[in-house]
């Protein structure tokens, strides 16, 4: 309940802001391998979904 | 060709039951939008009943909005979508109903109970415990029936807007445990687990991500399924919609403390809020365009058809608003827009433009189609698309306008250094733009009347298809694969990995933006001379929350020399280490209260007793309601141990056995302040009952007495040393 009281203090929280920005990358390079690494015949067939 | 084709029936009635509800909450909301609007302008609207007033009906209007229209409208077109995406119908008919009835028993209870003043306080969070307990069962029933409706699907892959809905259960989910965490007192009484600055910080992280996981996430599902439906073409590029999906619900969750910008909430995590906001507006235009461009070749339609001309608004509106959000993020925009009704114009935009039109478009798409029959009269809904659209236009631009306005004046300082204006002056200087934004919000309303009207009669002349009967071949059991397959191929295919992978990415914003604000004390340092409210100002405390006073007053002095200047000095974070829940406020409709009992602000007990009876009685051409409740209402002392036996439990300093020494004191304090106020009887603005000491009046004067005391207790400590 107390939770301020657990530690006191956490050396180099600028690093957070570094931590973040490298994990959006991983994410986003994750996301575009996603997309592009699907063969074209994929992609129509699971755009096509909502028609069939 | 595969021979084991299966016929069933997808399940159209829970569609129409959740259709039906969207419209009669949607319009419900939005009158209660217009009233509370209208309010603003001619005060003598609150009636004077506690039922009625603003700061009751407003949490009431913004509920209705976000969880009765739009909730019901994510429900529609979710159970539409995926039962067709899925080539299955809904895996029980038993859960769909429980869902439907269910949620429409949470909207009732939660209409009554904020109308009655149970309320935990804090914005868009504000149902008390057992519907909160409620919620959670209802949206576990929701999750199971749509997952058990994937996994039982005909169709191997999963469609892009069947991920958007997945992120949307398995995140609302989340947000709205974590923010409901709190203790009971008695059955609609309760205190936020979190105090202050932890607990802004989750209510932010709560209420920016129910915009983004209510308001937007499943919306873009539905974007992704009825556009390309409506104008009978594919999404523009389904590789753009699968970045859209990751980057969106990986960024969205960290953008949280950008609605805490210039507050006590740590640097650091106010400039983690501003990166991430900012970035947000990648993928948030990545969906806009290729929701617009899905409609490339086929322009011409949207001048004839009218489904498409909202969706297009919608999309448009989409992309408007989510280019402000990240621009508001920045702290020299914020500085000015946030207090202040240029906020209002951002949510309105995205709600009525995008939120609204979307569900218009999909009504007038799925009405036709569920009853097999042609729209009664679309030129009625051309009506209706026009009226609305004027009716966005006449409410943003005046709000816009006013936001600036506001900041303009309480900003300007006269030659010689003093603030130029009272609070006051711009208030009176709002109530042409209030008026204005009243007119278009009643123009939205009429053209849901006329939407009424067009669905009313569709439906009379329609046959209505409840189960409207279909065939699929079964999905074989295993899959056979020809050459090499990528790994995520395998995910797409399997929903509870999905899943998973979703809660992942919505994880760990949080967990990196929260962890060290509770685990690191430097983030709050503490101020020795802040004290635990006494009995009499916690009750006075929770008057305040029940009467909503933080819909219109802020609790948080930024530091800007023209808020110094007007309230005190700025707000530290140690100051609410008590405040279960915080109450910095969103808006200043009202001057902000954080030195309410200190400085240039204090005011006597006598202006407090008078001004809560009627404020224009001390502050002429004030829009407050009068509070005329307070003056026969009696503090009820049996409850008053228990709460502080609770706030002992959440950490609050009491002596032990306080709880038994709390109704004596409180007793005592109000006896000091009715005592004081018996020396200036003859000036009181009396109600029937005279004057006592277990009024509730005396108890909110106990508590705004107390705003800022203990921070110039503090100061003359540092100034005498």
């Amino acid at each position: 309940m107390k939770f301020i009281n657990y530690l006191t203090s956490i050396t180099g929280i600028s690093v957070y802001p570094m931590i973040s920005m490298l994990l959006f990358t991983t994410v986003f390079l994750f996301a575009i391998y996603w997309a592009f690494g699907s063969s074209k015949a994929t992609i129509n067939e699971q755009k096509n979904l909502p028609f069939e | 060709m595969n021979s084991n084709i299966e016929r069933f029936a997808y399940d159209n009635k829970i569609v129409k039951q959740f259709a039906y509800a969207t419209i009669l909450w949607g319009a419900v909301g939005m009158l209660v939008g217009v009233i509370i609007a209208l309010q603003l302008v001619f005060p003598a609207l609150n009636f004077d009943l506690a039922q009625t007033t603003y700061g009751r009906l407003r949490p009431l209007h913004t509920n209705a909005v976000i969880f009765a229209f739009v909730g019901n409208g994510i429900f529609m077109g979710v159970y539409y979508s995926l039962q067709r995406l899925a080539k299955a119908r809904m895996w029980s008919d038993k859960l769909s109903r429980i869902h439907f009835w269910g949620w429409q028993t949470i909207i009732v209870l939660a209409a009554l109970t904020l109308v009655f003043g149970f309320t935990t306080g804090k914005e868009y969070a504000e149902l008390e415990w057992p519907i909160d307990i409620l919620i959670t069962l209802i949206w576990v029933v929701f999750g199971l029936n749509m997952f058990m409706t994937i996994i039982k699907r005909r169709e191997r892959h999963l469609y892009v807007a069947i991920w958007f809905f997945i992120a949307t259960w398995v995140t609302v989910a989340m947000l709205h445990i974590v923010n409901s965490f709190e203790l009971p007192v008695s059955l609609l009484k309760s205190y936020s687990w979190y105090a202050g600055v932890q607990d802004a910080l989750v209510q932010w992280w709560y209420g920016h991500n129910a915009v983004a996981f209510f308001l937007t996430t499943p919306y873009l599902g539905l974007m992704y399924y009825f556009i390309p439906k409506a104008a009978n073409r594919p999404v523009y590029s389904y590789r753009l919609s699968i970045i859209h999906f990751w980057a969106l619900i990986f960024l969205y969750i960290w953008a949280g403390p950008h609605h805490l910008l210039y507050t006590s909430l740590p640097d650091w995590a106010q400039s983690l809020g501003t990166v991430f906001s900012i970035m947000l507006l990648a993928p948030s235009w990545g969906g806009m365009i290729n929701g617009l461009l899905t409609l490339r070749g086929a322009w011409d339609r949207v001048r004839e058809d009218v489904v498409l001309k909202f969706m297009v608004v919608a999309v448009t509106a989409y992309g408007m608003a989510t280019f402000e959000g990240p621009m508001l993020s920045l702290k020299n925009v914020n500085a000015i827009s946030h207090f202040t009704d240029w906020t209002i114009a951002h949510v309105h935009v995205g709600a009525l433009g995008w939120n609204g039109f979307l569900t218009f478009g999909m009504i007038y798409w799925l009405v036709p189609k569920m009853w097999k029959t042609e729209l009664y009269s679309r030129k009625l809904a051309n009506w209706h698309f026009w009226i609305g659209t004027l009716g966005i236009v006449l409410y943003a631009v005046p709000m816009y306008w006013a936001g600036w306005r506001h900041n303009e004046m309480l900003t300007q300082f006269t030659e010689d250094g003093r603030l130029q204006y009272q609070f006051l002056d711009m208030v009176n200087g709002m109530m042409g733009f209030y008026a204005l934004r009243s007119l278009g919000g009643l123009l939205f309303l009429v053209g849901v009347i006329f939407m009424i009207v067009n669905v009313w009669k569709t439906v009379a002349a329609g046959n209505f298809v409840a189960n409207e009967e279909t065939e699929a071949p079964a999905l074989a059991k295993n899959v056979t694969i020809h050459g090499q397959e990528h790994w995520h191929r395998v995910i797409e295919r399997k929903p509870v990995q999905m899943l998973i992978l979703a809660l992942v990415m919505v994880a760990i914003g949080g967990i990196i933006e929260m962890v060290p604000t509770f685990l690191i004390k430097s983030n709050i340092p503490t101020i020795a001379e802040v004290k635990p409210y006494t009995p009499l100002e916690l009750e006075g405390r929770d008057i305040y929350i029940r009467e909503g006073c933080y819909t219109c007053h802020s609790q948080m002095v930024r530091p800007f020399r023209a808020e110094t200047a007007r309230y005190g000095e700025y707000s530290k974070a140690g100051e609410f280490i008590y405040d279960h829940p915080f109450q910095w406020g969103s808006k200043r409709t009202g001057p902000d209260l954080a030195r309410e009992g200190t400085g240039v602000n204090q005011k006597s007990n006598a202006w407090h007793y008078n001004h809560m009876t009627d404020p224009t009685s001390t502050s002429p051409a004030s829009i407050m309601p009068r509070y005329p409740w307070l003056l026969t209402g009696k503090v009820d002392e049996s409850m008053t141990p228990a709460k502080i036996r609770a706030m002992i439990t959440l950490g609050v300093p009491y002596p032990e056995g306080y709880d038994q020494q709390a109704v004596t004191d409180m007793q005592k304090q109000a006896k000091e302040i009715y005592d004081d106020l018996k020396l200036s009887e003859a000036q009181l603005l009396l109600g029937e009952d005279g004057l006592a000491p277990d009024q509730e009046i005396i108890a909110l004067i106990a508590y705004l007495q107390k705003l800022g005391r203990d921070i110039e207790v503090a100061n003359n400590k540092t100034a005498a040393k």
